[in-house]
């Protein structure tokens, strides 16, 4: 399962870097989606400052939805996804492979967003353990959760409309534990972070076991 | 053909009846409240229906949960949870707008972030995204697999959302029938009480028809055409006057065999 895991990763990384969608599309999307925040919201920095996790986390979310897509879009095309169910693999080593370079990309992004609203927004980064532990569980949530529905909606007529449909309302308490644990650890509250966190991990644990589980038969239905 | 029977009659009157006893009891024969007024009279309508929106979801659950497990499954759990998880949007939206209506008055805002309120509206998107896949152009089974899996990530997300929200922010008052002697007066509580069965009996009554529409749909879906060839052959071998088309000659014979 880790082996295929591994190669499947690497392939959907590979094909990402030498197509560079990623870097040349979704982060370029993602600055925008900051940008017109700003645009949007009052300009004055103390304001942008304070709302700069939960935007943050809304183009984290965004992106993920492009990198989901995108993950299941080079599967569609010249019925690479009949030579996945072909090739013998583990399914829950795909699911895993998959889940796991769109949380690399993602990660890649979140990099790029976090210069962003220090630059746009004046974000002062502190809190770095709180930060980073909660940004992990989140991206491991959003990746294996989208992968999840990118699989179930992959193939459909449908595919555009469904998955944001499916997704945005379940990754809700993703965005909110994200946020929350990003403003603790900015010291914009004073909540307990770290709670947030192990909800966040929950999520993520929810959606891998449902992931591991189902994967096989989500590929061969749809 | 109909989707009704003996049971949904009975359960159709009781409902009516229930319906208009609540009606009447809430509007004229309780007292308004000391300090709600006569807000106080959404009691009979909101807490049911917003029960009911849950309960309709729960069933949802169970019921995938029972199309998933191979040796429990069978279709009537399939159609079983897509009849209940569209009458439990229903319910779910209607919770919310009888929802904004007492909280406008009572709380000056028609919504606020609360944590009820966020779960139950996300609960309503989710229902959405559920129907959405239920109604996917794929095979039957294919897509009873799917609808049930969607269904059961729907049900551990619910669990995580509420503690999110509960953590997030609660104003929502707490539960009126959960303390030991409720704070309401008692003609009040019966009402309520009453309100809980007349919307309980609504929901069963939709529910048995809902169920027995897709019955209809997927026998459609599946046998229509077949059913509509076999009749076209039965006509054409029968010999006797063609069915009046609009257009044909009245006088044309039917081929005979």
């Amino acid at each position: 399962m880790w082996r295929d895991a591994l190669l499947m990763a690497g392939k959907d990384l590979r094909i990402e870097a030498r197509s560079r969608v990623a870097a040349n599309q979704v982060a370029p999307f993602a600055l925008i989606v900051l940008v017109l925040f700003g645009f949007a919201l009052e300009p004055d920095r103390s304001f942008l400052t304070q709302a700069a996790p939960g935007l943050f986390w809304v183009a984290v979310l965004f992106c993920s939805l492009l990198a989901v897509q995108r993950s299941f879009a080079v599967e569609s095309a010249d019925s690479a996804r009949d030579g996945l169910r072909l090739s013998g693999m583990d399914p829950a080593g795909i699911f895993l492979g998959k889940a796991g370079a769109v949380a690399l990309e993602l990660v890649g992004l979140e990099i790029l967003l976090t210069f962003g609203i220090v630059v746009l927004y004046g974000t002062n980064l502190q809190g770095a353990a709180l930060l980073l532990a909660a940004a992990a569980t989140a991206t491991i949530g959003l990746a294996v959760c989208g992968t999840v529905y990118g699989a179930l909606a992959a193939g459909l007529r449908v595919r555009e409309t469904l998955l944001p449909l499916l997704t945005l309302p379940v990754v809700a308490p993703v965005l909110l534990g994200a946020t929350r644990a990003w403003e603790v650890a900015l010291g914009q509250s004073a909540d307990d972070g770290w709670r947030w966190v192990i909800l966040l991990g929950v999520f993520a644990v929810i959606y891998l076991a449902l992931g591991v589980l189902a994967f096989g038969a989500l590929l061969e239905e749809a | 053909m109909s989707t009704g029977n003996v049971t949904t009659r009975v359960l159709g009157i009781a409902a009516l009846a229930t319906s208009a006893a609540v009606a009447v009891l809430g509007l004229t024969v309780t007292p308004p409240d000391v300090v709600q007024g006569e807000l106080v009279r959404l009691i009979y309508i909101h807490p049911a229906v917003s029960t009911i929106a849950f309960v309709a979801f729960g069933v949802t659950a169970l019921a995938s949960v029972l199309y998933l497990v191979p040796r429990t499954r069978a279709r009537r759990w399939d159609l079983l949870a897509g009849a209940s998880g569209e009458i439990g949007v229903v319910f779910c939206a209607l919770s919310l707008a009888t929802g904004s209506i007492w909280g406008r008055p009572a709380w000056g805002v028609w919504w606020t972030w609360d944590a009820r309120l966020t779960l139950t509206a996300l609960l309503c998107a989710m229902g959405l995204g559920y129907l959405a896949v239920r109604r996917v152009d794929l095979p039957v089974e294919r897509r009873s697999m799917l609808s049930a899996v969607v269904a059961l990530a729907i049900l551990f997300v619910v669990v995580i959302d509420h503690y999110a929200t509960e953590w997030w922010r609660t104003l929502h008052q707490g539960d009126t029938l959960e303390r030991f002697k409720p704070l309401i007066h008692g003609q009040q509580l019966m009402t309520m009480l009453l309100s809980f069965v007349a919307f309980g009996l609504i929901y069963g009554w939709l529910v048995i028809h809902r169920f027995r529409l897709e019955q209809l749909e997927e026998r459609v879906e599946t046998e229509g055409l077949d059913h509509a060839l076999a009749a076209r052959r039965a006509e054409a071998a029968e010999p006797g006057p063609a069915p009046v088309s609009a257009g044909a000659p009245s006088t044309m014979e039917a081929p005979r065999p």
